[in-house]
């Protein structure tokens, strides 16, 4: 396993400039996640990594090593993509034992073998390696796909929204496998994705890119609580961060301030008539969700009581301040303390 | 504008039933989504409606009308199989005039139809355009357009998001349920997967193997699914199913297990052996030394709450714990079931077991 270091790169594509002086480390072991809206740079970031695409500036170190000029098949990493790209004419066992049987690994069959049955147990896909692979379910197609890259023991995996073609259920169950695989081999992982819960739950720490720069890097505590900017703010979080006016707010801090920012779980409802009450316009107990509104904005809460507060009725809403984030001009957090 | 209602229908391919003797009243102007696995019968039920497929018994009234046996085009009812196939080498107005020009519409009529409904949709400003050049946004909104200019009595999509990619598919989402706000058309959509379903639905259908386990609002699906089934199936992290030591009768308000019991709602109706059914979000997790005690073996953050999975005298549960808690893997806590909420079901049949609280609650769609 390897540490993995970016150093101001830029990757152009025409005029579009994908990706923008990027920096980022990520330490041996660590599962780090990019997480952003497509569009951000993620997919293209790992690529340079991976050395499918070359940057037009900046540098790429895996384990301390300049490997900016060395080509994808001499970087030891592994890609494992959204679709799992299996080779359909060959069996389960083919598949994973694949990247072992190539020329430049050559290793003797006993020793493939063992990592195969190894890998599948990991997986466990053991009753399954003598099927070929288009006749499996999505979700094995794709423990096959993770399988052929854990096989290698690489130096680094690189995973481009391995998750998001398969339906809920088998997501959450490999978001899990994928998370115990990682910390018991002590893999260095580089995980793209978009969805917000696939970062919080499986990261050591996420990066949040947009428009090809980083705003923020850290543990998904740290971002969800202490974003410094609202696009941040915003980005972590379902329901998405209440932003409200300043007005709605009093202190003196407050004076730099444009935006407020209060998450759902942190907004206090009760359910009561009064001059500042809001009017309730969608109540959702299987959301645990209630939208009230006032001034022509909506504020969105969690709800948890038995019944549903009806449509058109009204309820308070208090906004504790030290639950409360604050925003200037420009979307950058102004501090209250 | 129309109201659907099918009658004991019923399809046979071979010996395989796809559709197994179902009736349901769709309301007019409802999100209905039809929701199961793959070969439950819920496309079958959907080609019958827009008469892709006859039935091989039973009945389909549109609006009041038996429209069993018609033509597909003789139902105006618009099918939708994916949002995005366009005309790749048309305009963005040809695009949408395409459906239009075999009704024999005046021009004048076709003109105000798309100009209403670029309105709506908001891209006039693109009707000038090719599609070739247009973002995905702009071109999901012109697939769009070009479904509702008919301006049908129902609307019928079958897995119209399946293709795209997961983060279009839940803008697209809620840009479908905007759409329906507005028109209120009868909608009618098949997928599998549930969180289009809860995000779209009025009511969901949820069918397996060719019949119609629960048809409702998605609150009552929430609270009191009909079944095991229904039960995994809506819902994430998924209810947790906990099979008792031994069964249950009429009156009881106790579920026993081998190491421990759990107050539960008054039973109305018995089995010999059941199934407790308890949604993460109702098992409190306690300090250790409270409650029924427990083992956390994994833990998940999710910013505005965890999900611990837990090992418990009752199996290996899930529970949601609020962001403060901060769970850690291997922590020795307390739990305890909210009662009210808890729901048992029959192990042999996997139906739901009528109780105090389950007595209270009336479907919200008429199905048989």
């Amino acid at each position: 396993m390897a540490s993995v270091s970016i150093q101001s790169v830029t990757k152009n594509f025409g005029t579009i400039r994908a990706v923008d002086g990027l920096a980022l480390d990520v330490a041996d072991g660590e599962f780090f996640v990019m997480l952003g809206p497509s569009g951000a740079g993620k997919t293209t970031t790992l690529r340079l990594i991976a050395g499918l695409e070359q940057p037009d500036s900046g540098m790429v170190r895996l384990a301390g090593k300049d490997v900016t000029a060395v080509p994808a098949s001499h970087r030891d990493c592994a890609f494992v993509f959204q679709q799992y790209s299996l080779y359909p004419h060959l069996t389960v066992y083919d598949n994973i034992a694949f990247p072992l049987r190539s020329p430049l690994r050559r290793q003797d069959p006993a020793s493939i073998d063992a990592r195969v049955q190894a890998v599948a147990k990991l997986l466990h896909i053991e009753a399954k390696l003598q099927r070929k692979a288009t006749a499996l379910s999505g979700g094995e197609m794709q423990r096959v796909a993770i399988g052929r890259a854990l096989v290698r023991q690489p130096a680094v995996f690189l995973m481009d929204e391995p998750l998001s073609s398969l339906d809920a259920k088998l997501r959450e169950e490999l978001r899990v496998e994928l998370r115990r695989i990682q910390q018991s081999t002590k893999a260095t992982v580089l995980y793209v994705t978009h969805d917000q819960v696939e970062a919080t739950t499986m990261a050591d720490r996420i990066a949040i890119l947009e428009g090809g720069r980083i705003l923020q890097v850290g543990t998904p505590e740290q971002i969800y609580r202490d974003p410094n900017c609202l696009a941040v703010a915003q980005r972590l979080g379902a329901p998405t961060i209440n932003v409200l006016p300043v007005a709605w707010f009093h202190g003196s801090a407050l004076r730099r301030a444009r935006h407020a920012a209060v998450r759902p779980e942190d907004v206090e409802v009760s359910l009561e008539d009064g001059d500042d009450a809001f009017t309730v316009v969608e109540c959702s107990l299987v959301k645990h969700l209630i939208v009230a509104e006032r001034g022509g904005i909506d504020v969105r809460a969690r709800f948890t009581a038995n019944y549903p507060a009806p449509i058109g009725s009204r309820v308070r809403l208090r906004f504790p301040p030290a639950n409360c984030l604050f925003f200037d001009d420009a979307g950058d957090r102004v501090s209250t303390a | 504008m129309a109201e659907i209602q099918i009658k004991n229908l019923h399809k046979q391919f071979a010996d395989f039933t796809a559709v197994s003797d179902s009736s349901l009243v769709l309301e007019d102007g409802k999100f209905i989504v039809l929701l199961g696995p793959s070969g439950c019968g819920k496309t079958t039920t959907l080609r019958m409606i827009a008469g892709l497929e006859y039935p091989t018994s039973g009945q389909i009234l549109l609006g009041g009308e038996d429209v069993t046996y018609r033509r597909p085009r003789e139902r105006d009812i618009a099918m939708v199989f994916q949002l995005f196939a366009l005309y790749p080498h048309m305009g963005v107005r040809a695009n949408l005039e395409f459906p239009l020009r075999n009704e024999g519409l005046s021009r004048i009529e076709i003109d105000r139809r798309i100009q209403e409904v670029a309105g709506i949709l908001r891209i006039e400003h693109l009707l000038g355009h090719r599609v070739g050049g247009l973002a995905g946004g702009d071109r999901q909104r012109v697939a769009l357009g070009r479904a509702i200019v008919r301006e049908p009595k129902a609307f019928l999509m079958d897995e119209p998001l399946g293709t795209l990619d997961a983060e279009f598919r839940e803008v697209m989402c809620v840009e479908l349920r905007k759409l329906h706000d507005r028109l209120a058309t009868t909608t009618v959509f098949v997928t599998h997967d549930q969180n289009e379903a809860m995000a779209l639905a009025d009511y969901i259908v949820v069918m397996n193997k060719g019949e119609i386990l629960q048809a409702d609002s998605t609150e009552g699906i929430y609270n009191f699914p009909s079944s095991m089934f229904v039960a995994s199936f809506i819902g994430r992290p998924a209810m947790n199913l906990l099979p008792l030591a031994q069964g249950v009768a009429q009156g009881d308000t106790t579920a026993r297990f081998a190491k421990a019991s759990v107050a539960i709602p008054s039973m109305r109706a018995g089995a010999s052996q059941a199934v407790l059914g308890v949604r993460p979000e109702h098992v409190d997790l306690l300090p250790a030394g409270e409650g029924i005690p427990a083992r956390i073996d994994y833990c998940e953050y999710f910013g505005s709450h965890w999900v611990a999975s837990i090992d418990s005298p009752l199996g290996t549960l899930k529970a949601v714990a609020p962001k403060n808690v901060r769970p850690a893997q291997g922590e020795a806590v307390g739990i305890r079931l909210q009662t009210g909420r808890l729901v048992l079901f029959d192990s042999k049949t996997e139906f739901l077991l009528a109780s105090d609280s389950t007595v209270q609650h009336r479907p919200g769609m008429r199905h048989g």
